[in-house]
């Protein structure tokens, strides 16, 4: 992505709302065709954010460029840019076809003209025949289908989506998500998708902004999201993850090596770390690997199993490690021994499973 | 959406009550006046047979008619100037910070506590000719005798718009209340400018409310009486007015209530063109 020209451009984005501060500076830089998300707990500033973007709020500090061109203070109606809101927000008066043809409507666009753009969009989101119902007759699905219809209809130069599947169920919310990644791919538009359903995040992005408390904590690729967290909180809103107090002992060029619970591991990542410094070790449970014995591998640590829950295709296993901290780990239970509760079990990973991580869980 | 649900409720034993509420002061009522309006009159308030249609007959003369014009012309310009006026006042009172809402709210309020004859009497003062109406366009300048104010259609026309506005602003305010403001962001997102937001989305949602408003303020003008009996002069003869003189200074009970059929059939009359309209019953509560 980031060969393609800069789309957008937010510069030291700020908002306060009587005292509280929503957004508390914000930089990024969207490129064209991207899939961006932004990713967080509720009131981390995502909508926020949008709403900036979009023009429906003014920032009190920073800039907003589209294509180079500052929008900061434009009207909503003057941006290439179009929103498809949490609920919809359809006009409950118009029809579906009415619906989609307001934006056009308001460019003025020779009738024609609209019947045909409208007749596309229909075909688009697959609601042909839809036209005459009315937005009270349609089921969830449908009428988001026809709110992202009557954005893409005016082509934007940006797509604007705040939880547009926040409120379908599951499987409808699957396949909405790969008919979303499909019409974005399609018709090469850039899309700032909001969610705050990591899954989500991880399947359709090209990038991540993982928000909280109105910042970015961490803006990556989903791999790199979720393989290399730069935060406990980025560690733990992304997947299941235990994140263990380990000292480091000695930090050496490319590797750091670690007091965990008595246990000597060696570690990747170091350049930021000082001697002696407390800090998070982050092991994703899909990542540990059990066994009864010893094996032989650089990373590995031994507890007593203290749970284990048989669940299908997967077991999820905890061991308590000597100082009293517990590891969750998940394995396939393909070939398996039946685990004994109380016995010694090894626990081992690769060296580029474990990412130290300092704790800025409480912050805030 | 509530819809089904509503039509559901009105089955149920517990609307007997109302239903038998309805039947015996509004029903029974109702049929008695259409009776009366068939008889002819005796002496002081009485009446009895021979039943014909000749009440009615009389009710086809000019004079009647004259004034029947005049009190739909009264009326319609009631509900328009309720609706200029009222519509922008309940727009901003929805709009307002809940703690400005609660004080409009009382400024509404309030003056219903008060009789509504100690309110037309202020404005007979206030339009007199030695009234601060005059008083203020004198002292400017603007006429240099005082004008005749009280005792005009246009006083008529001020008392009844003033009387009536808060029927107009309640259900307009309750529509503007309940608007989904995401839809005008929305329509200023695909590029509407915000007066034309507000003409394709605003407008036409809070219709319901205007129209009820509108008939709020319609009917009650077409009967209104004491208004233009203060306020009016010897020539401002509304419906009304002519039930309340057949009534109480000719006694004749059968025509005067011929008089109120007609009133009742204009009355159904608009409500249907109402429900037409596509007007329901629940945009009149707020």
């Amino acid at each position: 992505m980031p060969d393609a020209p800069v789309l957008l451009s937010l510069r030291g984005l700020r908002k306060t709302f009587d005292t509280q501060e929503a957004v508390s500076g914000i930089d990024l830089d969207v490129y064209a065709g991207e899939f961006l998300t932004l990713l967080g707990p509720s009131g981390c500033g995502k909508t926020t954010t949008l709403r900036i973007i979009a023009g429906l709020e003014m920032p009190t500090a920073g800039s907003v460029h589209l294509d180079g061109q500052d929008i900061t203070r434009l009207a909503p109606e003057k941006r290439a840019v179009n929103t498809v809101f949490q609920n919809y927000a359809l006009f409950p008066h118009m029809n579906v076809y009415k619906n989609i043809a307001y934006g056009l409507t308001m460019r003025n666009t020779p009738r024609k003209e609209i019947a045909d753009k409208v007749a596309e969009m229909l075909d688009l989101v697959q609601l042909t025949g839809y036209e005459k119902r009315m937005p009270s007759q349609l089921s969830g699905g449908q009428r988001q289908r026809v709110a992202i219809a009557r954005s893409l209809v005016l082509s934007p130069k940006l797509l604007l989506l705040d939880e547009p599947l926040g409120a379908l169920d599951l499987q409808l919310r699957r396949s909405m998500q790969q008919e979303l990644k499909r019409m974005q791919q399609k018709l090469g538009i850039t899309f700032i998708y909001i969610t705050h359903d990591q899954e989500e995040a991880l399947t359709m992005s090209d990038r991540i902004a993982l928000m909280r408390l109105g910042r970015f904590v961490q803006l990556d690729s989903p791999k790199g999201l979720y393989e290399r967290p730069q935060t406990a909180f980025a560690a733990s809103f992304i997947g299941e993850t235990n994140l263990i107090r380990a000292r480091a002992e000695a930090v050496k060029e490319d590797e750091v090596l670690l007091d965990v619970s008595g246990f000597n591991l060696p570690c990747l990542d170091s350049d930021w770390i000082t001697p002696g410094e407390e800090l998070l070790l982050s092991l994703r449970a899909e990542r540990l690997h059990l066994s009864n014995s010893p094996v032989n591998a650089e990373c590995w640590v031994s507890g007593e199993l203290v749970e284990s829950h048989y669940a299908g295709g997967e077991r999820s296993s905890t061991i308590r490690l000597p100082d009293g901290q517990l590891l969750r780990a998940r394995a396939t239970t393909e070939g398996e021994t039946e685990p004994q509760l109380g016995s010694t079990v090894f626990c081992h990973w690769n060296k580029e499973a474990g990412v130290l991580v300092r704790d800025d869980r409480e912050e805030g | 959406m509530s819809a089904p649900a509503r039509t559901l409720r009105t089955r149920e034993p517990l609307a007997f009550p109302m239903m038998l509420y309805a039947v015996l002061f509004v029903g029974l009522g109702l049929m008695y006046i259409i009776g009366l309006s068939l008889m002819t009159r005796g002496a002081d308030f009485t009446a009895g047979a021979p039943y014909t249609l000749h009440n009615y007959e009389r009710i086809l003369s000019p004079l009647y008619l004259r004034s029947l014009l005049q009190s739909l012309r009264l009326a319609f310009y009631t509900a328009l100037f309720c609706m200029l006026l009222g519509y922008p006042f309940a727009y901003f009172m929805a709009k307002a910070s809940p703690r400005a809402r609660t004080w409009i709210m009382m400024l509404l309020i309030v003056p219903f506590w008060t009789n509504a004859l100690i309110r037309i009497y202020g404005w007979k003062i206030l339009f007199s000719t030695s009234g601060p109406i005059n008083a203020a366009l004198l002292a400017i300048g603007i006429i240099q005798r005082p004008l005749k104010l009280l005792y005009t259609d246009f006083s008529v026309q001020v008392g009844m718009i003033y009387a009536m506005i808060p029927f107009m602003v309640l259900p307009v305010y309750s529509a503007v209340e309940r608007m989904d403001w995401s839809t005008v962001e929305a329509a200023r997102d695909l590029g509407a400018n915000p007066m034309k937001a507000f003409l394709t989305i605003t407008l036409p949602m809070t219709l319901p409310g205007i129209l009820a408003g509108l008939v709020l303020t319609f009917i009650p003008s077409i009967g209104l009486f004491f208004l233009s009996d203060l306020l009016g002069g010897s020539n401002t003869m509304l419906w009304g007015n002519m039930v309340h003189n057949e009534l109480l200074k000719s006694r004749d009970l059968p025509f005067a209530a011929a008089l109120s059929v007609v009133l009742l059939a204009l009355t159904g009359i608009v409500i249907l063109i109402y429900r037409r309209m596509g007007g329901r019953a629940e945009s009149m509560v707020f």
